[in-house]
């Protein structure tokens, strides 16, 4: 038969010796690179008992934090939403009525906050945009679900619970410099 | 009549006489144009309060070729003959500008993210280009409470700067003005007497021309930020107004109406508030179409439009 390319290689088909055919040699060959296997140190870790350190900066779910006082310092502003390069926060705003002032920070306020978790790319857009330091990422992270639906976390899962003791710490998210930053008087704006 | 000689920032434009240094400007067109905060070219008598639009008059005409000794406010000066203005050019202008632009800010709260204004804000674009970004001084700004003026608009006194367009608006294109400014110097406040309320038919064009977010729609109060919002020209039979809006739009619902405003933010014609505020369903009115939102603006986030392509642009695949 005539080549269609030079490059055609012949394969060898020669028969099994008896060693080869009985089989025995290579199965405990195999089986042995399994067995090493056993005792060599493993790559996973038994979530959620134990877990990894992480970076102090890890971007993971968000949080919708809380003043000293315990009022949302969110006020819908919108910037976070128009920052995010997946669309993913939507929200709603609302006026903050009387009697309201010990909830809201602001005399406005986000009455619907929604992150869909599966469109975020945890990029941290919305934090920095945030004027009102509301918005940070925290080291937690996105559990997972069986149905796509409950991945859009409102503001039952963002908000952080007004008891102190609950209460997010994002402090290593905010650098010294930050900080101090905001105690000199003729930077604060937000008076 | 002979037509006037004017050279603004090197570029040469002839006028009528009578043209104030402003719309000399603005036939120019471009970054030449100062920026105002109060005129208003449909306001007569508007203009002169604001001193952001300042300019320096190198030579004040061709007979007289001294330059003027003091900036002067271009909406209120009028053009000669032979006048050399110096606006972008001019480093005492800018400087200048800066300063207004604080003394502005002075009692103006940073309250943007909670401001509906906030977007189309001339005092925001103005900062944002000539502001500092800090504040220098470390008293406290004076406050007042919101109030309702009438149903339909709030009054929020503590982000007004004192413009006077709105009580134009209502001098002069409403039968009779229920509003003004109460008290002197740092007092001044605009304020209808004893909390009376604003019902005029034309009431609603206060909005549009306030500069800045202390005149707002209560209708639209808090409902989305201005950049959430499409804008679609759009126009109804009105009995009594023109009926030619702007409808903002989020997808199928009418969140705001209003009117439609040129590149300076005038109103092209003023509409009246059945128009404004009652009309609020798609079925009411018959779109015109999308309009154009400069490229700049943040009104343009998340809007993805079609690219302003040369005529004979090769199709990209």
């Amino acid at each position: 038969m005539q080549k269609l390319t030079d490059r055609s290689i012949v394969v060898s088909d020669k028969n099994m010796t008896f060693l080869e055919k009985i089989y025995i040699p290579a199965i405990t060959k195999g089986m042995f690179i399994t067995l090493k296997h056993f005792f060599r140190k493993k790559a996973t870790i038994s979530y959620p008992e134990q877990k990894r350190e992480f970076s102090e900066i890890y971007r993971g779910q968000h949080v919708l934090k809380r003043d000293d006082l315990g009022r949302e310092r969110c006020t819908a502003c919108g910037l976070c939403a128009v920052a995010c390069p997946a669309e993913a926060i939507t929200m709603i705003a609302a006026e903050r009525k009387p009697g309201e002032e010990n909830l809201y920070r602001e005399e406005k306020y986000a009455e619907v906050y929604e992150i869909n978790m599966l469109r975020c790319i945890f990029c941290g857009d919305c934090e920095e945009a945030c004027p009102k330091e509301a918005i940070f990422l925290t080291d937690r992270i996105v559990a997972s679900e069986y149905k796509r639906n409950p991945f859009v976390y409102g503001k039952d899962i963002l908000v952080e619970p007004l008891d102190p003791a609950k209460r997010i710490d994002v402090s290593k998210r905010q650098t010294e410099a930050v900080r101090k930053f905001k105690e000199i008087k003729r930077f604060a704006h937000n008076k | 009549m002979p037509l006037l000689k004017v050279t603004i920032d090197n570029i040469e434009v002839e006028v009528e006489a009578g043209t104030t240094i402003m719309n000399a400007a603005r036939k120019i067109g471009g970054s030449v144009v100062p920026p105002a905060m109060c005129y208003y070219s449909k306001l007569e008598g508007s203009g002169g309060k604001c001193r952001t639009c300042l300019v320096k008059v190198a030579k004040g005409s061709s007979k007289d070729t001294r330059p003027m000794p003091k900036l002067v406010a271009s909406c209120r000066t009028l053009v000669q003959d032979g006048m050399v203005v110096e606006n972008r050019t001019s480093p005492e202008v800018m400087e200048n500008r800066r300063a207004i632009t604080e003394f502005l800010l002075l009692n103006h709260p940073l309250d943007c993210p909670v401001c509906d204004q906030a977007g189309e804000c001339h005092l925001q674009d103005l900062s944002y280009e000539h502001g500092l970004e800090e504040t220098r001084t470390e008293e406290d700004r004076r406050t007042f409470e919101p109030v309702d003026i009438g149903e339909l608009i709030k009054l929020h006194m503590n982000r007004c700067i004192l413009c006077y367009r709105c009580v134009m608006v209502a001098d002069q294109i409403t039968d009779k003005r229920v509003h003004g400014v109460l008290g002197r110097g740092d007092h001044s406040e605009i304020s209808t007497q004893i909390a009376k309320a604003v019902d005029n038919d034309f009431s609603g064009n206060m909005i549009d021309v306030c500069p800045v977010g202390a005149l707002t729609d209560k209708t639209f109060r808090f409902k989305s930020r201005v950049w959430f919002t499409k804008p679609f020209d759009a126009h109804r039979g009105c009995t009594k107004c023109g009926g030619k809006t702007v409808l903002w739009m989020k997808g199928d619902e009418v969140l705001r109406v209003t009117g439609r405003k040129d590149k300076y933010g005038e109103l092209e014609e003023f509409i009246c508030n059945s128009c404004r505020f009652e009309h609020k369903e798609t079925a009411d009115w018959v779109i015109e179409g999308a309009r154009n939102i400069e490229r700049h603006s943040v009104i343009s986030q998340n809007h993805y439009e079609k690219l302003d392509l040369p005529e004979n642009a090769v199709e990209g695949k």
